[in-house]
C-alpha cells in the first residue's frame, strides 16, 4: 500500500520480534527497523506500548499494535492480497490458533527455565521442553510446514525459537535434534526460506547474549 | 447444519464465555457435563493436549482453549459481530483479551492464598484492573461499546466469579471507590440477559469456590 509508514521496534535477539521481521517479509512490506535497548528503555517505546513496555511494537502510520502474535494477525489483515499466514477455513484457523497459543504457553518459559535454573530444576525443564517439541513433532506430521504446503502462523510462531536452540542445548547439555530429529529437519528447511534467514539470528550470537545474561542474573 | 456440542464444567467461567458467545449467536448446541475429577474417554479423546474444558464440537471436529473458541465462534456465524471489522480495532480488541492472559496469573494466587500472599496477589489485581480500566475501557459502557463483545465476554468472570471469590477470601478487589468504572461495567454486563441467563446461582458458586480453596491451599507447596 503506497504511503504507508511501518516501523518495527524491536530487539536482535527477541524470537518475538523475529515472529513480525518473518510476516513482515512474506508479506513484502518495507518497513524501518527500529533496535531498542531494552535496559534503558526509549520514550518511543514506553510512548507505543505503555501497558507492557515491551518488544515487538508494530507502529503502522503512527499507530501502535502489541504482541506478536496480534501483530502477525495484524500483518495478515492488513496486507490480506499475498502470502496469506492464517488458513482460510475457520476450522484450519482454530487448529493454527490452538498450536501457536501452544507454543505461546510453553515454549519460551520452559526455554527460559532450562537457562535460569540448575539441577533438578533444569533437568525437569528440560524433559517438558522435549515432551512439547515432541507434541509439535507429531502435529507437523509429514507437512512441509505445521500450515501445509506453505509457511503459517503457526510455523512463524514457533521457528525463531530455533535460534535459541543452540544456547538451550549447550546451557542445559542435551541434544535437541536427537530426540526431535524431524522438527529440527523442519527448522532447517524454513531457513532455506529468505524471509525466515534472514529474520533469524546466529544461534552462537544468541549462545553469548544468554550466558551474559545468566552472568546478570548470578545463575552459574 | 452441522451438529455443535460443549463439553463443559458448570462452575468454569471458561465454559460460560463460550455458552454467552453461542447464545449470542443464535447457535443451537448440545452441553455435556463433564466430572473432571473423572474425565470421559471423549474429552481425553478431543483435547489431548491440556485435557481440560471447554472443548466445542463441531460436526464431529474439536477445538479446545476457550478464547480459540470464541475466535472460531465469531468466524463461523458472522451475524452479531462480536469483534470490529476495522483490522486495527480488532488488533486493540485482541491486545486487551490477552491482558487479562498475560496479566492474571495474581488471580490463581487470590484463588488459594491468605494473609501476606493473599494481599500482595490483592494489590497486583487492583494495578492489573486500574489499567484495564483506565486504557481499556476507558468511559465506554463496555470494551465493546454500547453492547458486548469478544473482549467483555473474556473478562466476564470478573463481573460475577470474581464477586464469590472475594467473599470466600475476606478481601475486596474490584470496588466502587477505587475501581468505579469497571465496578459499573460489572453491573452493566450481569444485567445482559444472555450472562444473567446463563451464570450459575450465586450460593452455589460461593460454596464451589470456598470448597475449592479450601483444597488448593491444603495442596499447595510454594
Amino acid at each position: 500500500m503506497a504511503g504507508d509508514q511501518v516501523t518495527l521496534l524491536d530487539f536482535w535477539a527477541s524470537p518475538f520480534g523475529m515472529r513480525v521481521r518473518i510476516a513482515l517479509a512474506e508479506k513484502g512490506v518495507k518497513y524501518e527497523y527500529s533496535e531498542q535497548d531494552l535496559r534503558n528503555k526509549s520514550a518511543l517505546l514506553l510512548q507505543m506500548n505503555p501497558v507492557h513496555k515491551k518488544i515487538p511494537v508494530l507502529v503502522h502510520n503512527g499507530k501502535p499494535v502489541c504482541e506478536s502474535l496480534i501483530i502477525v494477525q495484524y500483518i495478515d489483515e492488513v496486507w490480506k492480497d499475498k502470502a496469506p499466514l492464517l488458513p482460510s477455513d475457520p476450522y484450519q484457523r482454530a487448529q493454527s490458533r490452538f498450536w501457536a497459543d501452544f507454543v505461546d504457553k510453553k515454549i519460551y518459559d520452559i526455554g527460559r527455565k532450562i537457562w535460569t535454573t540448575k539441577g533438578d530444576d533444569q533437568e525437569a525443564a528440560k524433559k517438558d521442553f522435549i515432551d512439547c517439541l515432541k507434541l509439535l513433532e507429531g502435529e507437523l506430521g509429514d507437512k512441509p510446514y505445521f500450515g501445509g504446503e506453505t509457511i503459517g502462523y503457526v510455523d512463524i510462531a514457533f521457528v525463531p525459537f530455533y535460534s535459541w536452540f543452540h544456547a538451550y542445548e549447550t546451557v542445559g547439555n542435551f541434544n535437541i535434534e536427537a530426540e526431535c530429529p524431524k522438527l529440527i529437519a523442519y527448522c532447517k528447511s524454513c531457513l532455506q526460506k529468505e524471509s525466515v534467514s534472514k529474520s533469524l539470528q546466529d544461534p552462537q550470537k544468541v549462545y553469548d547474549f544468554i550466558v551474559m545474561l545468566r552472568k546478570n542474573l548470578g545463575v552459574e | 447444519m452441522a451438529e455443535v456440542k460443549l463439553h463443559g464444567s458448570w462452575p468454569s467461567p471458561f465454559n460460560h464465555r463460550v455458552i454467552w458467545a453461542l447464545k449470542l449467536k443464535g447457535v443451537e448446541y448440545e452441553y455435556i457435563e463433564e466430572d473432571l475429577s473423572n474425565k470421559s474417554e471423549l474429552l481425553l479423546k478431543y483435547n489431548p493436549v491440556f485435557k481440560k474444558i471447554p472443548v466445542l464440537v463441531h460436526g464431529g471436529k474439536p477445538i479446545a482453549e476457550s478464547l480459540v473458541i470464541l475466535e472460531y465462534i465469531e468466524e463461523t456465524w458472522p451475524e452479531n459481530p462480536l469483534l470490529p471489522k476495522d483490522p486495527y480495532e480488532r488488533a486493540m480488541a485482541r491486545f486487551w483479551i490477552q491482558y487479562g492472559v498475560t496479566k492474571g496469573a495474581p488471580i490463581g494466587v487470590f484463588y488459594r492464598a491468605s494473609g501476606e500472599e493473599l494481599e500482595k496477589a490483592a494489590k497486583e489485581l487492583r494495578e492489573m484492573l486500574k489499567i484495564l480500566e483506565e486504557q481499556g475501557l476507558g468511559d465506554k459502557k463496555f470494551f465493546g461499546g454500547d453492547s458486548i463483545n469478544l473482549v467483555d465476554i473474556s473478562y466476564g468472570a470478573l463481573a460475577y466469579w470474581f464477586a464469590a471469590m472475594e467473599e470466600a477470601s475476606g478481601v475486596k478487589v474490584l470496588e466502587p471507590s477505587t475501581l468505579p468504572r469497571l465496578y459499573s461495567w460489572a453491573k452493566n454486563f450481569i444485567e445482559v440477559p444472555v450472562v444473567k441467563e446463563n451464570i450459575p446461582d450465586y450460593d452455589k458458586m460461593l460454596a464451589y469456590v470456598s470448597a475449592t480453596r479450601k483444597k488448593l491451599a491444603k495442596n499447595y507447596r510454594p
